[in-house]
């Protein structure tokens, strides 16, 4: 059953949206706001993203141009998905899971040998829904009451992610490696270089991400060799 | 605090475009990218927009520069060990709390 293979995935979005509702709400936004974010997005790079552009009233240009470069990532995944699709999803069903399609979904159902039903995807992105809205929610509230010095171990929870996503691929692929250190050099070099500083987050993640994707696609294209690229890109 | 009539077009862009991102390429295209540029840029986005993410922002992510570099270093080590996402994060979390008690109480 798909419910049963969403609890894993419920369990780490609960404790990563939880220090997202902490992130939100000590960035200016209120609960409500923190919780609709995460029930009508449902993505943690790109939710963590947009908050500063909001709570700055930044430009809807870069809110809109730093969620496509940073959620580019699931056009790929929705292409391989495809794939996966049995002949119980309709159009309409199309629809509902493309809304679903986070990495760690992906994953999970990229990893079934057969293609699957529309019954098992409903299930498989229930939990991990609950999980990411209700830990927002927790987040979001109980970051007021918890103790400082817990709230603040929290606020590192969600990078703790990043980084488990980042470093098994790194270390199995070279090139993997090389551009999360190029990336991460380009992105402190705006950080706090004088004029370079007063550009956004936003559009920094967008300048280092596509032009470093760039220079590794030309000089380190990915081998092409069966499901590589749609692994690699899952977790 | 955020004003809300301010704040849902905000929400109305990035969750559409969220959604496209996802929807569009699920409900049009059939078959897999031949192109392997294409293919690797792809491939590298993701990875590259997690590290300008995460450096230099993991630092300032806790109370101290201190606690959060010892709470990085635990979460690169759990994750070169290939730990669930959870565990990584639980463990970095951990690592932090443990840290700030420790300078709290000397």
């Amino acid at each position: 059953m798909g419910i049963r293979d969403g609890v894993p995935i419920f369990l780490g979005y609960l404790s990563v949206s939880f220090a997202f509702g902490i992130f939100a709400v000590d960035s200016g936004l209120s609960i409500f706001e923190a919780l609709l974010i995460s029930m009508t997005n449902l993505t943690s790079a790109g939710q963590l993203a947009a908050v500063p552009i909001i709570c700055s009233y930044g430009s809807f240009i870069e809110l809109a141009v730093s969620q496509l470069v940073i959620n580019l990532r699931y056009s790929l995944m929705s292409v391989s998905l495809s794939q996966k699709l049995g002949k119980s999803v309709h159009l309409l069903h199309r629809f509902l899971i493309a809304f679903g399609n986070t990495d760690e979904i992906f994953a999970v159902s990229a990893s079934k040998p057969t293609t699957l039903g529309r019954k098992y995807f409903f299930g498989l992105i229930l939990m991990p829904y609950i999980g990411w809205s209700s830990g927002t929610l927790l987040g979001a509230v109980a970051g007021n009451i918890l103790p400082k010095i817990v709230v603040s171990a929290l606020g590192i929870a969600i990078y703790g992610m990043f980084i488990a996503i980042i470093v098994p691929e790194a270390k199995k692929i070279k090139g993997t490696a090389l551009c999360v250190l190029c990336a991460v050099a380009m992105g402190c070099a705006f950080k706090y270089t004088p004029v370079l500083c007063k550009i956004s987050d936003g559009f920094v993640i967008i300048i280092c991400a596509v032009s470093i994707s760039l220079i590794f696609a030309l000089l380190a294209p990915v081998e092409d060799k069966g499901d590589r690229v749609e692994e690699g890109a899952t977790e | 605090m955020i004003d809300f009539m301010k704040f849902l077009p905000y929400l109305l862009v990035m969750a559409s475009v969220t959604y496209l991102v996802r929807m569009l390429p699920l409900v049009l295209v059939r078959k897999k990218f031949e192109n392997r540029f294409i293919k690797s840029f792809l491939y590298y986005v993701p990875y590259a927009v997690l590290g300008v993410m995460t450096v230099p922002a993991v630092f300032y992510s806790t109370g101290s520069v201190i606690s959060a570099s010892v709470g990085f270093l635990v979460a690169v080590i759990t994750a070169y060990f290939e730990r669930s996402l959870i565990t990584v994060a639980a463990s970095a979390c951990g690592a932090v709390l443990a840290l700030e008690l420790i300078i709290k109480f000397i």
